[in-house]
């Protein structure tokens, strides 16, 4: 305890809260009630309603809805493979190709997202790969873009396996591939969640390389709440921008789910 | 640095942009993954192993740690086995952006020349835009480095009944996009919003004075609010691993409490603020949904300039040119950060 002083202590405290729940909670509560609110520009908000779940569960956001999700999953799982495959390969390299491949791999997050969808755009935009204007772009910018994280996560995770379960299974006489799918992969198993866990989340929410190449049939939900909001309708905008939220919460929470009867194995 | 506190709060390293995003931290793995209770191999079973099975490891085979790693089947060369996901990276990736540096030097016009480059520079907008992000890049950077250094230090030593809860809220808020605080902040600050409300409700004046969101001050206020839990995590981590003692020595040798923070907590503290400070700054620096959704005509960062620029002009050579500048500026930057993490964690 660096504070002894009661007194001093209650005022850290209550500065603490003048500054977090205005900065951090605020936002977010905000939001939250904006989106059960017609009017808004009192203390609190006004004329409760629903309607703008309504209009945001069905329709155009209820399609926008399974784009993310389809988006978010596919890419998630792709990159999931590209980033595992990537850190597994890692550590048989030697040190100089290591850090070659770490350096290219953590590449997408030192590039702005906006350049990643210009630049995804600007290549298959022509052949020999022609993808503008389906959805397959959309998907390759988001696996573009997490595919870092994944790779990130996994090869932090490796870094710390004890390689003596290996060895062992090894000296027992496990061929390499047997070693890698029964002791390799299940280890692993708690850091492949979390990382589709994360790549799951920053796809749900991905605007900038979105904004760059949607095609018209394609509207991932953060596209569609900019639409709203440009718009004016800030309140439809909101409760969309709720469901975005409790999506990736209640997934979130499913793949945690995972990785807790994986930990126990 | 690695996990060293095991409770999740990953490192200041994890050199993903938003490394420590939390879909990793709540829950992250709560038990090392060495720690699960399989009947080990290693704990004196293997003592029971007839002592003829032939050990027909490879794995054993190599005298380093390095190559005691290796778990990959097959008898390929490990650059074979890393070839499919560089390539894969190559197309996607590196081709693209080969492809936008190309596209730079191409001019509508034809031919090759550096032409975009002149124009682009000499056009107001993009010094402009240069100006702002670079400004509001560092601004909120120093700004979140204050707040999360101010916030952790609370949550660290200073604990309270739900200190825990707020850490893992923090973790939360960074599941979430960047665009909804400016969406928040639009209903908190907009012209018809909570404060203008307030304002005019109480005053009876036809506007209120809140009109900061649509310049880079209100840009400015929606970053840090979402970056500052970048800070935090880091420090948290960071201070998890302080040894009380030092802070319990410190003040029983008549220390007070700024001079423990200044003398003891900073210098410890300094690693996770550099490299915390440096992710912040390179986000910052490509930060577009905040900006987008501010709806100001009046702020226009680089990421937003190449936004206009493709999309709304359809000036492709322009916004390859603003791209590039950008690239370079945030890998620069990037490169440093990883330099400076790695340094600390060393």
């Amino acid at each position: 305890m660096l504070v002894h002083s009661r007194r001093a202590r209650w005022a850290l405290w209550a500065g603490f809260l003048v500054l977090f729940v205005p900065l951090f909670a605020l936002p977010l509560l905000v939001v939250l009630g904006a989106s059960l609110a017609t009017h808004w520009s009192g203390v609190l908000p006004s004329g409760p309603t629903l309607d703008h779940y309504r209009a945001a569960t069905r329709g155009e956001a209820l399609g926008a809805l399974t784009t993310s999700l389809v988006t978010a999953v596919t890419a998630s799982l792709l990159a999931l493979i590209a980033g595992t495959w990537a850190a597994l390969a890692g550590t048989a390299l030697g040190r100089r190709g290591r850090r070659v491949l770490d350096a290219l791999f953590v590449l997408p997050v030192a590039v702005p997202s906006v350049v990643v969808g210009l630049a995804v755009l600007v290549a298959f935009s022509q052949p020999p790969l022609l993808l503008n204007g389906t959805r397959w772009i959309v998907v390759a910018a988001h696996t573009v873009l997490v595919t870092a994280f994944a790779h990130q996560s996994v090869s932090a995770a490796l870094d710390r396996l004890d390689p003596a379960y290996a060895q062992a299974a090894a000296s027992l006489g496990a061929r390499p591939g047997y070693v890698l799918r029964r002791v390799v992969l299940p280890l692993l198993l708690p850091s492949l969640t979390a990382a589709t866990g994360l790549c799951f989340a920053l796809s749900m929410g991905e605007l900038s390389a979105t904004m760059m190449l949607y095609p018209p049939d394609w509207t991932p939900l953060p596209v569609l709440i900019h639409a709203a909001t440009d718009r004016g309708s800030l309140f439809t905008g909101s409760a969309v921008a709720v469901v975005l939220m409790a999506t990736t919460l209640l997934v979130l929470s499913a793949v945690s789910r995972i990785r807790t009867r994986a930990s126990y194995r | 640095m690695t996990d060293p506190t095991g409770r999740g709060i990953l490192p200041t390293t994890a050199p993903t942009g938003r490394p420590e995003h939390p879909a990793t931290s709540p829950t992250r793995h709560p038990q090392h993954p060495t720690a699960p209770p399989v009947n080990s191999p290693i704990s004196g079973g293997s003592q029971k192993l007839p002592p003829t099975r032939p050990v027909t490891s490879p794995v054993s085979a190599g005298p380093s740690g390095r190559s005691a790693r290796r778990w990959l089947p097959g008898s390929a060369g490990p650059v074979l086995w890393a070839l499919p996901p560089v390539v894969l990276l190559c197309l996607f990736f590196l081709y693209p952006l080969a492809l936008v540096l190309r596209q730079s030097v191409s001019p509508d016009t034809g031919g090759t020349s550096l032409r975009p480059y002149a124009d682009v520079f000499a056009s107001a907008a993009f010094r402009e835009a240069l100006g702002t992000t670079v400004w509001l890049a560092l601004a909120a950077t120093a700004g979140c480095l204050l707040l999360g250094f101010a916030l952790a230090l609370v949550i660290a030593f200073v604990p309270f009944p739900g200190a825990r809860a707020v850490a893992r809220f923090v973790d939360v808020f960074l599941s979430f996009p960047s665009f909804l605080v400016t969406l928040a902040l639009l209903f908190v600050y907009g012209r018809v919003g909570i404060a203008n409300g307030l304002w005019t409700g109480l005053t009876g004046a036809a506007e209120g004075p809140f009109r900061f969101l649509t310049t880079p001050w209100g840009v400015l206020l929606a970053e840090i609010t979402y970056f500052t839990p970048f800070v935090m995590r880091p420090l948290l981590a960071a201070f998890s691993q302080l040894d009380t003692a030092q802070l319990e020595a410190a003040s029983s040798l008549g220390a007070r409490a700024p001079r423990i923070v200044r003398r003891v907590i900073l210098p410890e503290a300094l690693p996770a603020l550099a490299s915390g400070g440096s992710l912040v700054l390179v986000l910052c620096l490509n930060e577009f949904g905040i900006v987008l959704f501010t709806g100001a005509k009046g702020v226009t960062t680089l990421p937003m300039l190449v936004y206009s620029k493709a999309i709304l002009e359809s000036d492709y050579p322009g916004a390859c040119v603003v791209a590039v500048v950008n690239v370079l500026i945030s890998v620069g930057l990037y490169a440093l950060y990883r330099m400076v993490s790695r340094r600390a964690g060393a």
